[in-house]
């Protein structure tokens, strides 16, 4: 049971839309994996399939070695799920949600754990109070709480940031982050790509239900080719010649795309040759967007 | 605790947690009902000899108070999970097609019979009422529960809109229990009506309850349990069959 989740050539469609056009990946135990790509791409879709919620037309999907289909019970204790919508039921307090949740997975005399998450997700002082009293991200809390009562070694988090203020934000990725060196494997979905980039190891870009891209962040972040020259120059004149390689002028400062370090040389001397002042110049390292935007392109 | 039994548990603590809407109100319902019919109809309709009208009303109101019951609770539970969307938090979980089930349809059962149990207890002391075959009153109480739960497990799946369930219960499960026999024996109808009456299972599990209280009734009290009994075989073997394929519950 090498794998948190494998899923192999998974196929779904719905009505004319293909969603999943043959997926296929492998995420190890105790990876951090982020799942990205645009509205549409297939990523809750498949995350559906995995948690159960969505059934395949075709492919396989194991979650810690079990058939998400013909092992159902075992698949879905192995595994949380923090969905995108903010559902609750309006009936129960937090704590009753969390009991209620922990019983569904038949777990006995769980209330010890039940109180340390309630803790840790800092819902102590909202604990017995109904669903509907709480704000939207203290909802969102609790609906990670239940993701994690029957203790999963394998969660899901489905665009868990959204909406979410950056206290929260911040709070919610260090507990994510414990629970990942902790043992837990941790998939991540999320329109922040700055998030993505800071905390998974490896990452899947789906587009229109196919993997795009499937490497190590690193990897991912090292193929995008060139560098960036952010310059202020005096006078404020960018020569003609670096025309083609301007990719934005912020305020009063030229950003050039260029293929390698190496060229930086040539146009700090061409623009001496012109006799154009660099009052500022700033290198940018390529991020998860030009990563991103670059294979969305390329794709 | 099982997944079986937390459910139970859950669907059991959501409709005590509104017990004044869920319990009260249906009583009141039925005790309007046999006030009202009975100060109507009392010197007028002569059904059972030695049985009172108000007598006759109160185990047909229990048992439609109960069926309706019954039917609200798995159907509205489901419904309101499905619009919500709440109802991940059971798909996301081991629980079994088989667990998911027995727990709507024992929830159902209960809130069925303590509405059922409330409208006889209430409308008692406006009628000589006595119980001569308690256990035929039981099985046909908990087999009608029963069949409504299953049914509202059916419909509540089905229904993708409140509407839809309204007109589910609006223009099905209310005419066939009014029609089953609640303030009239079938005997008094002309044959046609009769006939068709034999066609209506709601009929079966309110003339056996009734059999339970009078030891009188349209039918013999073995036809309604074998009929009662397909009936819940039947709306079970559907439910469960949604369930295990996950239609529109799981994509």
């Amino acid at each position: 049971m090498p794998f948190a989740i494998e899923v192999s050539d998974v196929r779904k469609r719905f009505g004319t839309v293909q969603a999943l056009d043959g997926i296929s990946l492998a995420i190890g135990k105790g990876e951090f994996f982020g799942l990205l790509g645009p509205n549409g791409a297939g990523k809750t879709t498949l995350i559906s399939i995995l948690a159960g919620l969505a059934r395949a037309d075709a492919g396989l999907l194991r979650v810690m070695g079990y058939d998400v289909k013909g092992q159902y019970p075992h698949a879905r204790r192995a595994l949380g799920v923090v969905p995108q919508e903010l559902v609750f039921d309006p009936f129960f307090t937090v704590r009753e949600t969390l009991r209620i949740q922990s019983g569904y997975f038949g777990l006995r005399n769980n209330d010890a754990w039940v109180d340390e998450i309630i803790e840790r997700l800092d819902l102590t002082s909202k604990a017995d109070a109904n669903m509907r009293q709480l704000s939207g991200g203290m909802k969102r809390r609790v609906l990670v709480a239940q993701a994690l009562v029957h203790k999963p070694p394998v969660i899901i988090l489905d665009e868990p940031t959204a909406g979410v203020d950056v206290e929260l934000r911040q709070q919610l990725w260090h507990f994510v982050r414990e629970l990942n060196q902790a043992g837990h494997t941790v998939v991540l979905t999320t329109h922040y790509l700055e998030e993505a980039e800071a905390l998974c190891s490896r990452i899947a870009v789906l587009k229109q239900g196919r993997i795009v891209a499937l490497d190590t962040t690193r990897n991912l972040l090292r193929g995008v080719s060139g560098v960036r020259l952010r310059l202020r120059l005096t006078p404020d004149r960018l020569p003609a010649v670096f025309a083609d390689q301007l990719v934005v002028k912020d305020g009063d400062s030229y950003v050039l795309a260029m293929e390698s370090y190496a060229q930086i040389e040539g146009v700090l001397a061409h623009l001496r040759s012109e006799r154009i002042e660099v009052q500022e110049l700033e290198v940018l390292q390529a991020d998860l967007e030009d990563v991103f935007v670059q294979i969305m392109r390329k794709h | 605790m099982s997944g079986f039994r937390t459910l139970l548990f859950k669907e059991l603590l959501r409709f005590w947690k509104v017990s004044f809407q869920t319990i009260a109100a249906p009583i009141l319902t039925a005790l309007l009902y046999l006030l009202i019919f009975s100060h109507a109809l009392e010197s007028r309709v002569h059904v059972y000899p030695g049985v009172s009208y108000t007598a006759f009303l109160v185990p047909g109101l229990a048992m439609m108070s109960l069926l309706q019951n019954a039917f609200a609770n798995s159907s509205s539970s489901l419904i309101q999970s499905k619009i919500t969307g709440n109802i991940i938090f059971v798909l996301l979980t081991p629980l079994s097609p088989l667990e998911t089930f027995l727990a709507y349809v024992l929830a159902a059962v209960v809130r069925g019979i303590v509405v059922g149990l409330g409208v006889v207890l209430v409308t008692a002391g406006f009628a000589d009422v006595s119980v001569q075959h308690p256990l035929w009153v039981l099985v046909f109480a908990v087999l009608g529960a029963g069949i409504l739960g299953a049914l509202g497990i059916i419909a509540g799946i089905w229904a993708d809109k409140f509407d839809q369930l309204a007109a589910f219960q609006n223009f099905i499960i209310v005419p066939l229990t009014f029609l089953a026999g609640v303030f009239y024996s079938v005997h008094s109808l002309p044959p046609f009506w009769q006939r068709a009456s034999h066609f209506n299972p709601f009929f079966y599990m309110v003339d056996g309850f009734r059999y339970g209280f009078f030891d009188a009734s349209d039918v013999p009290p073995y036809l309604s349990l074998a009929m009662v009994t397909g009936c819940l075989a039947l709306l079970s073997g559907l439910s469960l069959r949604l369930l295990h394929t996950g239609y529109k519950l799981r994509h």
